[in-house]
């Protein structure tokens, strides 16, 4: 059992900073994320692509403010539970909360805060009618453990970054790798794309272009893939390619999933919190800040999701600090103390006379 | 002023909407979408309108001749379900006057 004061669901731009203001009144936070590194939308989505309203940052790469925010709160010492998705949440007699992940792990905590975003990233499937019945037997979305790939026989479908990079990777693993895309044009990295031509060159990697994977075939487990390929000026020939593992890789995209069952007040895919008070949700120790909340007036900002945070954390001292007194402090003027024992202050002032 | 324009929007359950864009907001299809509330929040705009998640695919059903599609539009809709001939992304549209009249129709969620 992970126990923490604050039990923060969704590592985004909105939960890292509120580690930062939860560390400020000595409270711990742990963070759940479903993604396998934290950052949420900005690291997954859009890392290279420039933010222009972060307040104080006339242009910030996405992925530099991930790694800003993991620079101020580090100090706090977050928990992460990564490659996890925040599956249950049940109050306790002592009106303390146990999460229990999608892979078992529990966490226990007086205050929950969501912060999850548009949800959990849920990889987009291919529409393939029987693809769910090989989900775990031989049909994966991720690639967890390349080892269970060795010596393999391995199909990936995509046309991005990710089936590239494990293309290549694979290459070096696998028995044979196919990649199939529906175009010939891959979007990607460069030297990604310049790397599985050379690949290509020298058989390593075989490309299947422009086309498509429109069956799996196999029983109680992969054992081919029919392809269809076409020119655009032939018609179609479809075609069986031997495999034991075949791995679409279409991108992520969000999904509320299970915490929509929590029993809170949801709206427009969002979770209803009391607006301007302290973003609490109908349930008295479950927060939601950032984009996953809803009120009136509501924007989904960044720097928005900031300001809730800091005010979920003055809510959150109260509830786990009952009745003990507390003022605001300017971090200029009390430092910061880390859970680390490390301080920063501001320099003292030179008080000298000048002759 | 500048005038608005009207567009006609065909939404994931088959209702037509005909709704009034402006031309001076610098909006794109995508957010005229939102704005009317035509499709609920979080299944549309994900990745808030830089063609990188193929929410906001639509079909186009008028022959509103439309800007031509941009190298990072198509490779997202290389990588989209349920893509016909006439799919755009409408977050690379923008609203201009010249799109008056437009028809389009919303893809399935996926």
């Amino acid at each position: 059992m992970i126990k923490t004061d604050i039990l923060i669901i969704g590592a985004g731009p909105t939960g890292l900073f509120a580690v930062f203001e939860a560390g400020l009144l000595k409270l711990k936070c742990h963070l759940i994320d479903a993604l396998p590194q934290p950052g949420g939308q900005c690291s997954e989505i859009y890392p290279k692509k420039p933010i222009y309203d972060i307040p104080g940052f006339p242009e910030i790469l996405a992925g530099d403010l991930t790694n800003n925010l993991m620079e101020q709160c580090k100090q706090f010492e977050p928990g992460f539970t990564l490659g996890e998705r925040a599956d249950t949440i049940e109050k306790q007699e002592d009106g303390s909360f146990i999460v229990t992940t999608n892979k078992g792990t529990k966490h226990q905590a007086p205050v929950v805060a969501i912060a999850g975003g548009l949800g959990s990233f849920e990889p987009r499937k291919p529409l393939i009618d029987n693809i769910a019945y090989f989900e775990d037997k031989g049909v994966e979305y991720f690639i967890k453990d390349p080892e269970i790939y060795r010596n393999k026989r391995v199909v990936i479908s995509g046309g991005g970054d990710s089936a590239l990079d494990w293309s290549i990777f694979l290459s070096n693993v696998a028995s044979e790798v196919t990649l199939i895309h529906r175009r010939n044009e891959f979007r990607g990295a460069l030297d990604s794309v310049e790397k599985v031509q050379e690949l290509k060159n020298q058989g390593k990697i075989k490309l299947i272009t422009p086309a498509e994977v429109i069956n799996v075939v196999g029983h109680h487990k992969v054992e081919a893939v029919v392809v269809s390929q076409s020119d655009k000026i032939h018609i179609d020939k479809e075609f069986e390619i031997d495999c034991d593992h075949f791995i679409p890789l279409f991108g992520l995209s969000p999904k509320l999933g299970p915490i929509a069952n929590w029993g809170l007040e949801i709206e427009k895919n969002a979770i209803v919190v009391n607006n301007a008070l302290d973003y609490q949700t109908n349930i008295p120790g479950i927060f939601a800040i950032g984009d996953v909340n809803t009120y009136p007036g509501k924007l989904k900002l960044i720097l928005c999701g900031f300001h809730e945070a800091t005010l979920m954390c003055q809510a959150a001292y109260q509830i786990i600090n009952p009745g003990k007194r507390y003022v605001l402090k300017y971090t200029t003027v009390s430092g910061v103390d880390g859970f680390d024992g490390t301080r920063k202050e501001a320099p003292k002032q030179v008080v000298k006379s000048i002759d | 002023m500048t005038q608005d324009i009207t567009i006609k929007i065909i939404d994931r359950k088959g209702n037509a909407h005909k709704v009034l864009a402006p031309t001076d907001m610098a909006m794109n299809l995508m957010e005229v979408v939102r704005s009317y509330e035509l499709a609920p929040e979080g299944t549309i705009g994900v990745c808030g309108g830089m063609a990188m998640c193929a929410s906001c695919q639509c079909y186009v059903m008028s022959d509103t001749l439309l800007p031509e599609m941009q190298p990072d539009e198509e490779a997202m809709l290389s990588e989209a379900f349920y893509v016909k001939d006439n799919s755009r992304l409408g977050c690379q549209i923008h609203i201009t006057p010249e799109l008056d009249g437009l028809e389009v129709e919303l893809a399935p969620e996926s």
